[in-house]
């Protein structure tokens, strides 16, 4: 656990040497209400989608078509406040949220049940949701003037300068990271991601645990769409285009492992601030904002090459401590002092400076 | 305790897999209250054994009772719930989760709401650890945690869930000296509570230090079963090897040329230390020992494919570049793998990719590589090893392990080798093709091939090898000759904690 | 020994790429046939032109697919080299300095991913999800808003003219070469053998002498220089040097690859396979086009198609492993 927490303790610190420096370099960036609310209100949907994708990614899997959910979900939420005047805006949120989780459904059954890649289905659903959304929406737009006005307001009010959309995903993050460090199934979510085999071995529900965690992400990645019809208060067909790559780049960067197993909730959602955040700081400074989307590669790549390096340090110094500790002799004519710890010896015992390619070989002594 | 059940009780049980028996007849009959000690050679069914207990395989044949009630296991999970903990080498535990957590994985302690209830969990660990003697953190993540302490967690791990029967196999092969006392201590105090322990070991010290009863298999068989105060370490040795070393091994005299393979001074950390021997043309020379002992890894590390930190390889007169396969390739160097189907062989590959997938390199004519050229390669090697498929575009899934073992060979023999590296040749293969790789080995050595053989099978190394070194926990303790190479020798000197009284050092450099 | 199970024919027909190949004679035919317009000169002109950025991209994705891993930084490198491109124009470099130079920036490009992934053993999907950014970052970066269109009409036109009188544009032969070559190197080479052999079992590769590392850093390498030139050929057939160029391409070429049979867990696919995936959505896609149905359709077919091509063969697979477990259970 303090390796994890010393990694979101990481990104937290970078977030905030952006915002001194960029502060320092310009006080209006955090210190005018305008600043301070776009400094919370920015991030808010990808924290919400963020969230959603680190479960997905923790079990190992990756879900590319939230950018298609949200598009989806905003454009029928607008449609419903067109067609259905009459409900409240409550069920209307339902409704998208509820569609969200139908799509994340759909992915998870595929994946859970096919066992085929999530990468590939994910991609096929990307295409799949986005050509709905356009197909149903055509060339239309939802504007302000369709949506309520106390809809609308969601997006920009604040409460005690807080804006409502950074509550919900505050709200959000709260109650999924609860439940992953708490509960008996978010744990299990981690367990399937670190060995999905040993996972099944253990009797540990694998099938239902997945279609949870994309059920979970489609659920709020329509939250997201209607967050985003709030927030935007238009609504084309295109909303949401692209978002899925910095999506998984939050989550990359919050130092959730892409290969599933380990990472939180808490860290995808600061590192979804930090792209953002960084990319309004980026201007401020100097920078023009045609660099952002360099800026942002250059650090999911970084955060990638640095989780590595510490891996690879750690795996170090675990051999370090083995030599530290070598066998004495076993017992009166046992083997020479001085003898050579067996224990490194072992086939598939962990290889220092080994490949990933050579992981998970040669398991065991073979037995017939 | 005559009257109470025994905890386990197997009569009889059998396991082929495809055309090999690993397991012919096994017999096993643990108390509660027992350290049960089961030892044999690499190969004579205990890993078949405890993974019938552990649900992992299901018996052919044979009775399995716990507690005087039969039982059939359909998986790993079905033994658990039976109270059967089955503690591996490496034990999987989920990297990523704490210590805690791996131990009460499913089954965490919940409070309110449903909430796992951390401070229960922790505490619950705490009293486990503390039982057991060990100080270790419950709230660390369970990556890094020494092997050691990896069973430690899966031993607490059985406590908690209440197993009435442990069984642990080779637990002390990865361990220090200091690990291994920590482990007797809690061996110990499982069986003063009542508790029946299966402890496989090749060690022998470690058998008359812990275990009460000992149970000795050979081939697949129950051999023997005697109180342990009643044996003598060398008698056990005696009925480990058993059998003669028959005219089985066809041996064909040839008189050793020049040295082709000479390695110096090899050295990984950690791993294997100061290893030198020579190795030359028209020479069979086996490398013995126990499993773990460092001897893949040796050989790995001369092919290439592991690096090593000193020392240099020799072949022909010209050092090899380390750490690359393509030039041990080059300079006629042959490796024919531990594990076939994960090393040895792209099993989804066709016998035709698989035999040429060393040489084709040399069959492409400007860097065209012809389907003909590729297939007449194949059928002239398959061919002269007999090898058995429908076709040569058959994929190698479907083959029996013998004949996936030829195609290896007909794969490396392809390429023209001057020396050649196999790691238990005929493991897992049927005994008619074992005669055939051996018939094989022996008549490449007399055409002048230099054979460096790693085997666990003793009579197998007694009968090929021209010369045996024996490695012992990573160093080469030991050079017999033929005529000094017996099964007694030979293993004393590969076992830790065997009465060491001759031949230990006789030749070694 | 026989050298083959079964005679040549079957071979040949009962293949994954050979069901792909139906398909798309089957929407040619029907489109042919029900869509008025698809049968004329220009559609097919249309299609080599539309198709082939994304083409020339398959072909080193396939191999790259093939050994398990991905590239999806592919379309951020048709932006930078379509803004290098554009800029060393503008810098009066003559066009015959900016080709090259950008492919070779390309090539540098798929080093940096194919280090990342060999060398330090990053997974390939983390780190073209980065330079994907990255790369489109520079492009965007180095370009702003603005475009670079005074390109020389010789080499616009040279871009989408056709071969004489023919319906074929000049850049088929081109295209033709190249899937050629492509062919050969996974099919007829021992390179081609080894990239299946390290994405069916990469430790088995390593054990036969195969340099893994340097296979993939060689195809990462590739991929990159291919990609370039697709950007150099997108610049042109659109006569504009933009950022923003071919956003969202990866996609379209992964979907084409693996409908084309190529696994996504590595180890199988074929040249020819993906060529028809490729021709597959293009076909799809014009011949929507001319129905009048809108790119949006397409989308929902192209991806249908995707997890059709994926679950189909799995659960196929599925049943045929249920089966042989009936007769010899396997632990």
């Amino acid at each position: 656990m303090s390796l994890l927490r010393r990694r979101e303790a990481g990104i937290a610190l970078a977030l905030l040497v952006v915002i001194g420096v960029t502060t320092i370099v310009q006080p209006g960036f955090l210190l005018s209400p305008g600043g301070w609310r776009d400094l919370l209100l920015t991030p808010a949907i990808l924290v919400v989608l963020a969230v959603g994708q680190a479960v997905v990614v923790i079990t190992r899997n990756v879900d590319l078509s939230v950018g298609s959910v949200l598009g989806l979900t905003a454009y029928l939420t607008g449609r419903l406040f067109i067609d259905a005047p009459d409900l409240p805006i409550v069920v209307v949120a339902l409704v998208a949220i509820a569609a969200g989780t139908v799509l994340g459904l759909v992915n998870g059954s595929i994946v859970a049940f096919a066992r085929v890649p999530a990468l590939v289905i994910t991609l096929g659903t990307l295409y799949v949701y986005r050509g709905v959304t356009l197909t149903w929406a055509g060339s239309d737009r939802i504007d302000a003037g369709d949506m309520p006005r106390a809809f609308l307001a969601l997006g920009t009010r604040q409460v005690l300068s807080v804006p409502v959309l950074t509550i919900v995903a505050a709200i959000v993050l709260v109650a999924v990271g609860y439940y992953m460090y708490t509960a008996r199934g978010g744990r299990q979510l981690y367990a399937i991601g670190s060995d999905p085999d040993a996972a099944a071995l253990q009797g540990l529900p694998v099938r239902r645990r997945l279609l949870w965690a994309f059920a979970l992400n489609g659920a709020l990645a329509g939250l997201a769409g209607v967050m985003f019809a709030a927030r935007y208060g238009t609504v084309s067909s295109g909303a949401g285009l692209g978002i899925e790559l910095q999506v998984v780049g939050a989550v990359v960067v919050g130092g959730v492992a892409i290969f599933g197993g380990s990472g939180t909730v808490a860290g995808a959602a600061l590192g979804a601030m930090l792209l953002l955040t960084i990319n309004r700081a980026l201007p401020v400074v100097g920078i023009p904002d045609f660099w952002q989307r360099a800026v942002v590669g250059a650090l999911i790549i970084g955060a990638i090459a640095l989780d590595r390096v510490l891996a690879n340090r750690r795996s170090r110094r675990l051999a370090a401590a083995r030599d530290a500790d070598p066998p004495g002799p076993r017992s009166p004519g046992g083997a020479p002092p001085g003898a050579a710890p067996p224990g490194a010896a072992q086939p598939g015992a962990a290889q220092p400076g080994d490949g990933p390619q050579s992981d998970g070989t040669n398991r065991e002594e073979a037995t017939a | 305790m005559p009257n109470a059940a025994p905890t386990l009780r197997l009569d009889g049980v059998a396991k082929s897999f495809g055309p090999v028996a690993a397991l012919r007849s096994g017999t096993l009959t643990v108390h509660p209250g027992s350290i049960h000690a089961l030892v044999g050679e690499n190969g004579a069914g205990k890993s078949t054994l405890v993974k019938i207990v552990g649900g992992v395989h299901r018996r052919d044949a044979g009775v399995v009772e716990l507690d005087g009630e039969p039982v059939d296991f359909t998986g790993p999970a079905e033994a658990k719930a039976a109270g059967v903990a089955v503690i591996h080498q490496e034990p999987a535990s989920f990297p990523d989760l704490t210590v805690a957590e791996n131990i009460y994985l499913g089954r965490e302690p919940l409070g309110r709401f449903r909430r796992i209830d951390r401070r229960a969990m922790r505490e619950g660990v705490r009293d486990l650890f503390r039982d057991l003697g060990v100080d270790l953190d419950p709230d660390r993540p369970a990556e890094g945690l020494s092997i050691a302490d990896q069973q430690i967690v899966e031993i607490a791990k059985a406590i908690s869930l209440d197993a009435r029967l442990l069984v642990m196999d080779e637990p002390t092969a990865a361990l220090s000296a200091v690990e291994v006392r920590r482990l007797f201590a809690v061996a110990r105090g499982l069986r003063d509570a009542g508790r029946a322990v299966v402890f496989i070991s090749h060690r022998l010290d470690e058998v008359a230090d812990l275990c009460d009863t000992v149970t000795v298999m050979r081939d697949g068989e129950h051999v023997s079963t005697d109180a342990v105060a009643d044996v003598t370490p060398d008698e056990l040795v005696r009925r480990m090897v058993g059998r003669a070393v028959a005219d089985l091994y066809p041996k064909v005299p040839s008189t050793p040329g020049e040295v082709v393979l000479q390695v110096e001074g090899l050295e990984s950390t950690g791993t294997f230390h100061d290893v030198s021997f020579e190795v030359r043309a028209g020479e069979i020379v086996g490398l013995a020992g126990l499993v773990g002992a460092g001897r893949s890894e040796i050989a790995r590390a001369v092919f290439g494919v592991d690096q090593y930190a000193a020392g240099r390889v020799v072949v022909g007169g010209k050092d090899l570049r380390p750490g690359d396969p393509a030039a041990a390739i080059a300079a006629g160097l042959a490796l024919v793998p531990e594990d076939r189907r994960l090393q040895g062989l792209v099993t989804e590959s066709s016998v035709a990719r698989n035999v040429s997938a060393v040489a084709r390199r040399r069959l492409a004519r400007l860097g065209i590589l012809l389907p003909d050229a590729e297939a007449r390669l194949a059928r002239d090697w398959s061919g002269r090893l007999e090898v058995k498929a429908g076709a040569l575009d058959a994929t190698a899934t479907t083959m029996s392990g013998g004949n996936q073992q030829k195609v290896v060979l007909a794969k490396w023999l392809a390429t023209g080798p001057k020396v050649l590296i196999v790691d238990e040749p005929t493991r897992g293969i049927d005994v008619g093709t074992k005669a055939e790789v051996h018939r094989l080995l022996s008549t490449l050595a007399a055409e002048g091939l230099a054979v460096l053989m790693i085997s666990s099978e003793l009579p197998e190394v007694l009968g090929m090898a021209d010369r045996v070194l024996v490695v012992r926990e990573g160093r080469i303790v030991a050079e017999l000759s033929r005529a000094q190479a017996t099964p007694e020798r030979v293993m004393r000197a590969a076992t830790p904690g065997a009465s060491e009284t001759t031949a230990e050092t006789e030749g070694a450099a | 020994m026989r050298t083959h199970a079964r005679p040549w024919w079957q071979r040949a027909l009962l293949t994954r790429e050979m069901l792909t190949i139906l398909i798309l004679v089957v929407a040619w035919v029907v489109a042919s046939a029900a869509v008025q317009g698809f049968d004329g000169p220009l559609t097919i002109t249309y299609l080599v032109l539309d198709v082939a950025p994304v083409l020339l991209i398959a072909l080193p994705m396939t191999l790259i697919i093939a050994t398990g891993e991905i590239d999806l930084s592919v379309a951020s490198v048709v932006g930078l080299s379509s803004v290098t491109f554009g800029l060393l124009h503008q810098a009066g470099l003559g066009l015959w300095v900016a080709l090259p130079v950008s492919v070779l920036l390309g090539a540098v490009c798929g080093a940096v991913n194919g280090a990342l992934v060999a060398y330090a053993g990053l997974p390939s999907l983390a780190v073209t999800i980065g330079s994907l950014a990255l790369y489109r970052g520079l492009a965007v970066g180095l370009l702003g808003t603005t475009a670079v269109t005074d390109f020389p009409e010789s080499w616009t036109d040279g871009a989408t003219e056709n071969l004489g009188e023919s319906p074929y544009p000049v850049i088929t032969l081109g295209l033709v070469a190249l899937i050629a070559v492509f062919a050969v190197l996974l099919h007829a080479t021992p390179f081609g053998r080894n990239v299946l052999d390290i994405g069916r079992s990469s430790e088995a590769a390593r054990f036969s002498g195969v340099d893994v590392k340097r296979t993939l850093l060689i195809l990462f390498v590739l991929s990159g220089a291919v990609s370039a030139l697709a950007g150099v050929y997108y610049t042109l057939r659109y006569g504009s040097a933009r950022g923003d160029n071919a956003t969202g391409m990866e996609l379209q070429v992964v979907a084409a690859v693996l409908l084309g049979g190529v696994s996504i867990f590595g180890g199988r696919g074929a040249i020819h396979g993906v060529v028809a995936g490729v021709l597959l959505i293009g076909v799809l896609s014009s011949a929507l086009r001319l129905e009048g149905v809108t790119v949006n359709v397409i989308n929902i077919v192209i991806g249908t198609a995707l997890v059709v091509s994926v679950v189909a063969p799995r659960i196929a697979g599925g049943v045929r492993v249920r089966r042989r477990g009936a007769v010899g259970q396997r632990t």
